[in-house]
């Protein structure tokens, strides 16, 4: 249903515009001098110095967790890989050196361009050998192809994993979150 | 008169020292603080942070240094031609509308006695008005040799804006001559050093209220800039008549529109603000004296200046229509009307 709106209809001395140029002039006036001493109306955010803390449940970063004893807690299971909605998870495995443990990965890739940072491959992972860290920004890099390769890398850092190898049920995990 | 060398040669050095004191260190060193100040000074009323970026080292200033980073970077930038049949023309362009506005600053009075004014001039306001109409050519030729659609129709708009409001602003100023008797900016301003009723310093502004709202609103409507900005028109032509233009030659473009600022509001201030006049004081003959009456002057064109620059962004823009409708069926008639009531007022106290 349409709605009609009366025209306002301004009298004389408000068609001459001199004072209400002037209101505005003084309006914008005051709102000039309020943020000059204070800027309490400016909801700008300096990025690079100041940051707004993420969501708790972001996930920004892929980290690949760690034995006690600095190896790679992956197994090559491809859990990941098959559960990854994106298909943006590739994985080399390769014959584990002791026979404890069957496999390891020789390479772990993310393409973060077809990565859609749902957390299923966390999820998914037996062996909570792939995290995403909540409170980081995702991976910035200057080129497309960085990042493809950048996650390759993930087999050469971060720390030892808390969990149990197998897959032990863990409260802070199953929360979701991780820190 | 005959003048000596050693006479000759002193006026060419005074005349060159005014030059580069009021010119080009006032008159252009506002000019280049305006580039940053009015983004600043938008930025603070509109809630936003504004260009607080470059810096020196760790001195930031508020970012006053983007003053000096945009003109050095607009001087590596490409100076890109369009295909166009007039390449001379269009590199031409921006010039031929810088040195009018530059020009028109010769004539004003600037400080007492008459050593203080570039070229003292006894037609000087119309010479102003002869000056600063060729800026029209400037903004036209852009938009002709640009080759561009944005370009033509924004050159339309400015042309046809420039030249409807020239002529109500020509008018307005009429009553000022006829109150004070005079074409020359210095007897305007000394005429302005009386006093009405005992209290009332009698500068233009009170002597021809009406013709000040008039000048102001022409004046901004010559300078092309919001409210009246159909001729850029950023939501509308892209930038209107200097959208093909590119680093330098959009800067002149620019820095011709920050001296247009400083020009209306020095010739505001000559004209209806008492120019370097301070109520109670005599024209000064001392150094002190002299210094302070300028330095009231350019507080005074400093004052208006910020006026310009809140009024342009305080107002939303005309439209085109309600832009010519606005200076040939109001600004035009009421001009007129002033014109008429000063007469009448004037040949009534002449009679009395």
């Amino acid at each position: 249903m349409a709605k009609l709106v009366d025209r306002m209809q301004p009298d004389l001395v408000t068609q001459s515009y001199v004072i209400e140029v002037a209101k505005g002039v003084a309006l914008t006036s005051r709102q000039f001098v309020r943020n000059l001493f204070g800027r309490k109306d400016t909801p700008t955010v300096q990025y690079p110095e100041v940051k707004t803390p993420y969501p708790a449940r972001n996930r920004g970063r892929h980290r690949l967790m760690r034995r006690p004893d600095g190896q790679v807690r992956c197994v090559a299971c491809m859990l990941c890989a098959t559960a990854c909605p994106a298909n943006c998870i590739t994985i080399v495995a390769a014959e584990h050196p002791d026979p404890g443990i069957e496999k390891v990965p020789t390479t772990f890739g993310i393409d973060l361009l077809k990565c859609i940072y749902c957390g299923f491959c966390e999820e998914a992972c037996p062996c909570d050998a792939i995290r995403m860290d909540s409170g980081r920004h995702a991976i910035p890099t200057d080129t497309r192809v960085a990042q493809k390769t950048a996650i390759v890398s993930l087999l050469d850092k971060d720390g030892p994993s808390t969990a149990v190898q197998g897959g032990e049920f863990k409260a802070d995990h199953a929360g979701g979150g991780h820190h | 008169m005959e003048l000596t060398g050693h006479l000759v040669l002193d006026t060419v050095l005074w005349t060159l020292i005014k030059v580069l004191g009021f010119l080009f260190v006032f008159v252009l060193g506002t000019a280049l603080v305006l580039t940053w100040l009015e983004r600043k000074y938008s930025a603070l009323l509109q809630n936003r942070i504004g260009p607080n970026r470059a810096n020196i080292g760790s001195f930031r200033l508020g970012g006053l240094f983007h003053m000096m980073a945009d003109p050095i970077k607009m001087l590596f930038k490409e100076d890109f031609t369009p295909t166009t049949p007039n390449p001379i023309m269009h590199r031409l362009a921006p010039y031929v509308g810088l040195v009018p506005v530059l020009v028109v600053f010769a004539v004003i009075p600037f400080g007492p006695t008459d050593q203080m004014q570039i070229s003292a001039l006894g037609v000087g306001i119309l010479f102003i008005f002869a000056i600063s109409s060729l800026n029209v050519y400037g903004g036209v030729m852009g938009a002709w040799a640009s080759n561009s659609k944005w370009s033509l129709l924004g050159g339309l708009r400015i042309s046809a804006q420039m030249i409807s409001y020239e002529v109500a602003m020509g008018l307005s100023l009429c009553g000022i001559f006829m109150v004070y008797g005079s074409l020359d900016l210095q007897s305007i301003v000394r005429a302005q050093g009386q006093v009405l009723f005992g209290f009332l310093p009698a500068w233009g502004l009170f002597m021809q209220p009406l013709a000040f709202v008039l000048y102001l609103a022409c004046a901004i409507a010559e300078n092309k800039r919001a409210p009246f900005d159909v001729g850029e028109a950023e939501s509308e032509l892209v930038a209107g008549y200097f959208t093909e233009y590119s680093a330098m030659g959009f800067s002149v473009f620019m820095l011709n529109e920050f001296v247009e600022v400083v020009m209306i509001g020095c010739l505001g201030a000559t004209l209806f603000l008492g120019g370097w006049q301070i109520p109670g004081l005599v024209e000064g003959t001392t150094p002190g004296m002299i210094a302070l009456q300028i330095a009231a002057f350019l507080l005074k064109a400093l004052f208006l200046v910020w006026l310009q620059l809140t009024i342009r962004w305080t107002l939303p823009r005309f439209r085109y229509d309600q832009i010519m409708r606005l200076g040939w069926k109001i600004l035009l008639p009421a001009a007129l009307v002033n014109l008429l009531v000063t007469g009448i007022v004037l040949m009534a106290l002449d009679r009395a």
